[in-house]
C-alpha cells in the first residue's frame, strides 16, 4: 500500500525558498517508463529461451511418436493434432463450442464477482457475518464445485443454467475471500477522508471502498477466473451440451485422441489469452496507480 | 454521562439521538463554539478522560492554533469539531447548530496524506466536488483554481506515489479548499515533513488563508509553527486534556520563521507548555506509585 512515512522523500533539496519539492521529484510516469526500458533487452532473451524450450518439447513429442513407443491412437503426432484442430475449425464446431463455453463462463463469473463482492464486503466489515457466513464460505472452499452438478440439474433443469451454477460455485468463494481481505486492507484514513468530504454511504463505497480494494483483489479475481474455467470444463464433460468440454468428450467417444489433445490446447490457449489480455492489464493498472510496492 | 460504543472500523461515533434546537449566533461572527466539551474513552480496563470541559470559540476568518504535547487530546478536539468524534459531555456547535456528523463545511486535512492512490492529483481534488454533486464544468474550474493555488499545476496528472511528502500535503490542501469549506481543520499536517518543506508550506498556507480569509483550526505540537500561523494560540495541557491559556499573536503578516517577534512569542508559549509538561509528568509519576 501507500507509504506513510515521508521523511527523506526529497533527494537533492534545492535551497531556494520557492517550491522546494516541485523541483526535486521526477515528472509523473517516468518510473514506469524506466522499467519498461530495462525490460526491453531482457524480453528478447526471455522469448528466445521460451521458444527453445517449447520447440524442444515438440521435438521430444515427435520423437516419441516416431519411435512408436505407444501406438498412434494412444499418442497422436503433433501434426495429427494440428490436422484435427483444422478439421474442427473448418466444420465450425470449435468456434461454436468456444462461444458456448465462454458465454457460460462470462455469465457465471460475472455473477460470482457480484455475489462474491457482496459476501466478502459483508464479512470484511461485520464480525458476526464473518463468523457465520465467512466460515461457511471457507468450508465450501474444500468442496470441488463439480459436486454441485447433480443438485444443480435438479434445481435448474437440464439446461445450461445448471452449468452456470457450477461455474459460479467454483469461483464465488475465492472472490469472496479476497474481497473480505480487500475490505480489511483499506486504511481507515480513506474512510475518514471520505466522511469529512461529506460522502454518503453509497458514495464512499462507490468512490473509495471499491477502487481501494482492487490491488488486494487482483489475485482473487484471477484465482476465481481459473476456478470458474476448471469447474466449467468439468461440468461440460459430464453434462452433455455444446461446449469445449463436450467436444473433448466427443473425442473420447470417437476414440479420437488428436481431437482430445487439440481441445486441450484450445483450453490452455484461452486461459492464457484471458490472463494476458485482462488480468495483466489489471495488474499494470495497479502498478501504475499505486506504485511498485503494491505489485 | 453515557459511554458510547465506537465503530472500530471507521472510528465514527453513533449519531446522537436527538438534535438540540438551533441557536443562532448573533454577534461577533462566532463560527464554532465548544461549551464544556468532555470526551471519555472507555475500554474494558481503562477509563480515560481525553479532554475535560473545554470551552473555546472561533470566529469567522480566524486562524487558531492548538498546541500541546502529544496525548493532550488536541486531535480528539479537532475530531469533535470535524464530527468524526462526539463529545461525551458538553456541546460542540458550528454556526449555532449542534455538530452531529462530518460535513464538507468543516473539512479535515490529515497528518498523513489521505489521498486516493488510484486517482491522480486532479481527480483527487475533483472527488470532493463530485461527492458534493457539483457538475463537470464547475468541478474543472474549481480544481484548476485550487491546484494552481497550491502550486501543483505541473503535477496534476501525477499519481500519489509519484509525489513527495510536501506535494502530497499540497494536494490534500487543494482537495480540502476546493469544496470551499467554511472551516478548515488541520491535524498536524506538516508534522511528517522535513524542516525545509515545512517552512515553505507554512509560508504558503499563511498566504493562502489570508487571501481566502479561511477560518482555520490548526493542531500542532510545534510552537514556532503555531506562532507563525495563528491569530491566536490555544495552549492545551495533558492528562486530562484541558485548555490552559490563549495567547493572541498580533504580529503583522507574512511572518518569517526567524523574525525576532516570532521567536520571542514562541518562547513565551513554550514556557507555558513546559510548565505543564513537568506538572503532568509528576502527576503521572504519582499515579505510577
Amino acid at each position: 500500500m501507500q507509504s506513510s512515512g515521508m521523511h527523506g522523500d526529497e533527494p537533492g533539496i534545492a535551497l531556494t525558498p520557492v517550491d522546494i519539492d516541485t523541483t526535486s521529484v521526477p515528472r509523473g510516469g517516468s518510473t514506469t517508463a524506466r522499467f519498461r526500458e530495462l525490460d526491453a533487452s531482457g524480453l528478447v532473451l526471455k522469448a528466445l529461451r521460451l521458444a527453445v524450450f517449447y520447440l524442444a518439447l515438440l521435438a521430444l513429442w515427435q520423437l516419441l511418436y516416431s519411435l512408436h513407443v505407444w501406438s498412434p491412437y494412444l499418442l497422436p503426432s503433433p501434426s495429427d493434432v494440428w490436422h484435427s484442430f483444422i478439421d474442427y475449425v473448418d466444420n465450425g464446431l470449435i468456434q461454436k463450442a468456444v462461444r458456448a463455453s465462454m458465454q457460460r463462463l462470462v455469465i457465471g463469473y460475472a455473477i460470482s464477482i457480484l455475489i462474491g463482492l457482496i459476501i466478502g464486503m459483508a464479512c470484511g466489515s461485520n464480525k458476526y457475518v464473518d463468523e457465520t457466513l465467512g466460515s461457511l464460505v471457507l468450508g465450501l472452499q474444500s468442496l470441488p464445485s463439480i459436486t454441485w452438478l447433480p443438485l444443480a440439474i435438479l434445481w435448474f433443469g437440464l439446461n445450461q443454467n445448471a452449468i452456470i451454477f457450477v461455474t459460479f460455485m467454483g469461483s464465488v468463494g475465492a472472490i469472496a475471500i479476497s474481497a473480505r481481505a480487500g475490505v480489511q486492507a483499506i486504511p481507515p484514513l480513506y474512510r475518514r477522508a471520505a466522511a469529512t468530504m461529506g460522502a454518503s454511504r453509497y458514495q464512499s463505497v462507490r468512490y473509495v471502498l471499491l477502487p481501494a480494494m482492487v490491488p488486494s483483489m487482483a489475485q482473487g479475481l484471477k484465482l476465481g477466473w481459473s476456478f470458474a474455467w476448471r469447474s466449467l470444463m468439468a461440468a461440460e464433460l459430464i453434462f452433455v451440451t455444446m461446449g469445449l468440454g463436450h467436444l473433448l468428450n466427443l473425442g473420447r467417444d470417437l476414440n479420437n485422441m488428436s481431437l482430445v489433445l487439440a481441445i486441450m490446447f484450445v483450453i490452455v490457449a484461452i486461459g492464457l489469452a484471458v490472463d494476458r489480455i485482462f488480468f495483466a492489464r489489471v495488474e499494470a493498472w495497479v502498478v501504475e496507480r499505486w506504485g511498485l510496492e503494491a505489485a | 454521562m453515557a459511554s458510547e460504543t465506537f465503530d472500530q472500523e471507521t472510528r465514527l461515533p453513533p449519531k446522537p439521538k436527538f438534535e438540540a434546537p438551533a441557536e443562532r449566533m448573533a454577534a461577533g461572527g462566532e463560527l464554532m463554539a465548544l461549551r464544556g466539551v468532555t470526551r471519555h474513552f472507555r475500554t474494558r480496563r481503562h477509563d480515560t478522560l481525553a479532554i475535560d470541559r473545554i470551552s473555546l470559540s472561533v470566529n469567522e476568518g480566524e486562524f487558531v492554533c492548538i498546541v500541546g504535547p502529544s496525548g493532550c487530546g488536541k486531535s480528539t478536539l479537532l475530531n469533535i469539531v470535524a464530527g468524526l468524534d462526539h463529545p461525551t459531555g458538553g456541546e460542540a456547535l458550528f454556526d449555532g447548530r449542534l455538530i452531529d456528523r462530518p460535513g464538507r463545511e468543516r473539512i479535515v486535512v490529515f497528518q498523513e496524506p489521505a489521498l486516493y492512490p488510484w486517482l491522480n492529483v486532479r481527480a483527487n481534488v475533483e472527488l470532493g466536488l463530485k461527492i458534493a454533486g457539483i457538475g463537470r464544468s464547475e468541478r474543472k474550474r474549481l480544481a484548476d483554481r485550487y491546484i494552481s493555488l497550491v502550486n501543483l499545476r505541473r503535477f496534476e496528472k501525477a499519481y500519489i506515489h509519484e509525489l513527495s511528502g510536501g506535494m502530497k500535503q499540497r494536494a490534500q490542501l487543494a482537495r480540502a479548499l476546493a469544496v470551499e469549506p467554511r472551516m478548515l481543520l488541520m491535524d498536524e499536517p506538516f508534522a511528517a515533513l522535513d524542516a525545509q518543506t515545512r517552512d515553505v508550506l507554512q509560508q504558503e498556507l499563511q498566504e493562502i488563508t489570508s487571501r481566502l480569509k479561511t477560518t482555520v483550526i490548526f493542531v500542532t505540537h510545534n510552537v514556532r509553527e503555531a506562532v507563525i500561523l495563528a491569530d491566536r494560540v490555544v495552549v492545551m495541557t495533558p492528562a486530562p486534556g484541558k485548555l490552559k491559556t490563549e495567547i493572541a499573536i498580533p504580529l503583522p503578516r507574512p511572518r518569517g520563521p526567524d523574525s525576532h517577534a516570532v521567536v520571542d512569542l514562541a518562547a513565551r508559549v513554550r514556557t507555558e507548555l513546559q510548565h505543564d509538561i513537568y506538572a503532568a509528568q509528576s502527576a503521572e509519576d504519582s499515579y505510577a506509585i
